[in-house]
């Protein structure tokens, strides 16, 4: 065991898939000698050479192209996507290429490219830098969207994301970036699985759906609801794509009551998607409607005014109040 | 073919000539060795690289040209006859796709554009593959790793960025071999696209890319003068060769309707990646003499006049008169190549016919390589959904 923070678990998550894939390589803007704007690659290019930590042209098109073609030629490129808000030039590349190319081929071609975008609110910066575009990408059939919430997480979900066959976003919650936490570097553990959803906090009252940056206030929401004498269930999807209706489900069947909390833009969103299934799955069980808890329908909003748009523990309170109040 | 070795003072030559380094918005001079009238001029680069064509190579180029075109011709009436959705004529530009495609070798990779049909011929893509993505019933479906050739890509101009990277993992993969004393020859990549597609903004990525790693990829863009309705004058306003200069690496226009200038600039071009130069944009100057797809109406955007002016420089009309004059090629030949056309153009029409309309069940395996929840809820809906139609069948029977 030790402990690190999220941005070092996913850097020593890079190193082990680096020492132990040579196939695979960094890609990104200003990744090497920099080690990101994050540090999350720092020290990587003295180890590996710039070969494999490659300094980019400043051209995000060019990234997520010249990665499916590292792909096709049989390498694991791993690209660095500086902020959320600089991924649509790339847009084109992941939709009509790298989600298609293994369909499109009829199952012949693989392009096991990585793509990690630091997202989310809640570090004052200015436009473009808070943004969380996930459910742009989950819409797109032959990508997967995974994005941890703890370092344990951050390391193996990095590597796994890597190993795995199909195109994976890997969304890294930057306001987390230096939060600490406790990595086994021996053993993944339930982490073995980075497409599985957890259930982080048993309760029986309600429960709680979040993910990525949101993990830690649901469950500090969950943890103040206890003042009212209510037990919530917390569970860190980890996974948007392919989504754990199965655990989610199974928690509703026990506590009745869902509210779903991202950063995202309600409408649209990535808690829709949960509403509409578990009402399939399971009305008869639900005790009131799903309660979505997100961002406004609006451009992210300026830095000094993000704290009323994003989710925090008094709005998921308050939708926990609804929902047991219904 | 294939000599390791470039001629000594090939890049200097090249630097001096007009071809390669006029400024922009000046005339740019154009590689031409077989002019329209089919006779055969020099240049001071390029000619020792066509003298590598033996007799017996330009019979092949134009068998392969006369090929083409009558399965462009096939094709064409297939769709006439409504037996494919769309098609993309080529006819027009046989030379500029016959003449590079030979160039490449085997390990060489291909990355098309949707109307590369002269090249997937070249490098043995069973043709009735390609209407496969006509008819609808695949979007792809050859494996692109039997002949080095890729799929079409639809999305103008995302194929170049994929060449580039393809290139940058054949670097790799060389320092790798020369690591450990491989003998596997030395590869580089091919981008088809046009001059409609230079205009987007992966192309310039592309070639930002592949300046800044010296990738081994020639960049082959078939100038045919019309991005559907729109000329060549609104994509560019100084020859689409001379951008290389801003990106550091050498441009040449060459005669598009020449195979054999198109060969021997292709097959320079080529050698230059391979030996680690990094990359060369290649302007096929060319014209398309048909509509841009079945779709579109060619009448209602450009003169008859010009459309005349380019069948005077057809490329196969100026082989034929090089291989007669030359008695390179009797009637005999002519004759053999016409029969082998109509030969393969039945082959087309049957093949078409009896292509098979796939199960969507199959499109569920191939959206992800990993096993994928969602994907096994569907189908297992869609099994059951299907069923109920049967067992009504039954009943009703």
């Amino acid at each position: 065991m030790a402990t690190m923070t999220i941005a070092k678990a996913i850097n020593e998550g890079l190193r082990a898939s680096l020492t132990s894939n040579p196939k695979s390589l960094l890609m990104g803007e200003d990744i090497g000698h920099l080690g990101g704007v994050y540090r999350v690659t720092d020290g990587l290019i003295k180890e590996f050479g710039d070969e494999r930590v490659v300094d980019t042209p400043l051209a995000e098109s060019g990234i997520v192209g010249t990665a499916i073609g590292l792909a096709l030629r049989g390498y694991s490129p791993v690209c660095e996507i500086q902020f959320d808000g600089f991924v649509y030039p790339a847009f084109n590349q992941i939709t009509t290429q790298l989600a298609k190319i293994h369909s499109r081929s009829l199952g012949k071609l693989t392009v096991p490219v990585v793509i990690r975008i630091p997202y989310g609110g809640g570090i004052g910066s200015i436009e473009h830098h808070s943004e969380s575009p996930e459910a742009l990408f989950a819409h797109t059939a032959g990508l997967r969207i995974i994005s941890p919430s703890n370092a344990h997480d951050a390391y193996w979900m990095i590597q796994k994301a890597i190993e795995c066959k199909d195109p994976v976003i890997f969304f890294e919650p930057k306001r987390r970036y230096w939060l600490k936490g406790e990595v086994d570097v021996e053993n993944a553990g339930l982490s073995e699985d980075p497409f599985k959803a957890h259930v982080v906090r048993e309760g029986t009252d309600a429960t709680i759906v979040a993910y990525g940056p949101l993990v830690p206030v649901a469950l500090a929401a969950a943890n103040a609801a206890t003042e009212d004498g209510r037990t919530i269930e917390v569970i860190d999807l980890r996974s948007i794509s392919p989504l754990d209706f199965d655990t989610v489900e199974a928690s509703v069947k026990k506590t009745g009551r869902l509210i779903v909390a991202h950063e995202a833009p309600t409408f649209g969103g990535i808690g829709g998607e949960i509403a509409a299934r578990i009402s399939e799955r399971a009305f008869l069980h639900l005790e009131a409607p799903v309660i979505r808890v997100g961002g406004f329908h609006m451009p992210y909003p300026v830095a000094k005014v993000e704290e009323d748009y994003l989710p925090d523990i008094d709005k998921i309170l308050e939708a926990l109040d609804r929902s047991l109040a219904y | 073919m294939g000599s390791t070795q470039l001629p000594p003072g090939t890049e200097e030559t090249l630097a001096a000539t007009s071809a390669a380094a006029a400024a922009p918005g000046e005339p740019v001079e154009m590689v031409q060795l077989l002019g329209p009238d089919g006779k055969l001029g020099t240049d001071p680069v390029f000619s020792d690289y066509a003298k590598r064509i033996d007799p017996e190579k330009l019979r092949v180029f134009y068998t392969d040209m006369a090929r083409i075109r009558r399965f462009d011709q096939e094709a064409t009436a297939l769709q006439r006859q409504g037996e494919l959705a769309l098609w993309v004529p080529l006819t027009g530009q046989e030379a500029a796709q016959i003449g590079s495609g030979h160039a490449s070798q085997p390990q060489d990779y291909i990355f098309p554009t949707y109307r590369e049909h002269g090249v997937a011929l070249v490098r043995n893509v069973d043709l009735a593959e390609l209407l496969k993505q006509f008819r609808g019933v695949s979007n792809g479906g050859w494996d692109p790793r039997e002949n080095n050739f890729h799929l079409y890509t639809l999305v103008l101009a995302a194929q170049t960025l994929h060449a580039v990277g393809y290139a940058m993992g054949i670097q790799r993969d060389q320092k790798l071999a020369a690591a450990t004393d491989s003998n596997d020859p030395k590869a580089a990549v091919i981008a088809y696209f046009g001059d409609g597609a230079s205009s987007e903004g992966d192309v310039h990525e592309s070639m930002v890319f592949a300046a800044s790693y010296d990738a081994p990829v020639v960049f082959f863009c078939q100038n045919n003068h019309w991005a559907i309705s729109v000329p060549t004058e609104v994509q560019t306003k100084v020859p689409l060769a001379n951008r290389a200069k801003g990106y550091g690496f050498p441009g040449i226009r060459v005669d598009g309707n020449d195979v054999i200038a198109v060969h021997a600039v292709t097959e320079w071009a080529l050698e230059h990646a391979r030996e680690g130069r990094g990359p060369v944009l290649i302007e096929a100057y060319t014209y398309r003499v048909g509509a841009h797809t079945t779709a579109d109406d060619p009448t209602k955007y450009r003169e008859s006049a010009e459309e005349a002016a380019w069948r005077e420089k057809d490329p196969l009309d100026r082989l034929e008169k090089y291989l007669r004059a030359e008695g390179l090629a009797d009637e005999a030949f002519f004759d053999q190549v016409k029969a082998d056309g109509d030969e393969l153009a039945k082959y087309v029409r049957s093949t078409t016919h009896g292509l098979e309309v796939p199960d969507i069940r199959d499109a569920f395996g191939s959206v992800y390589a990993e096993q994928h929840p969602l994907i096994a809820e569907e189908l297992a809906w869609f099994e059951e959904y299907s069923a109920g139609f049967e067992s009504d069948e039954e009943t009703a029977n």
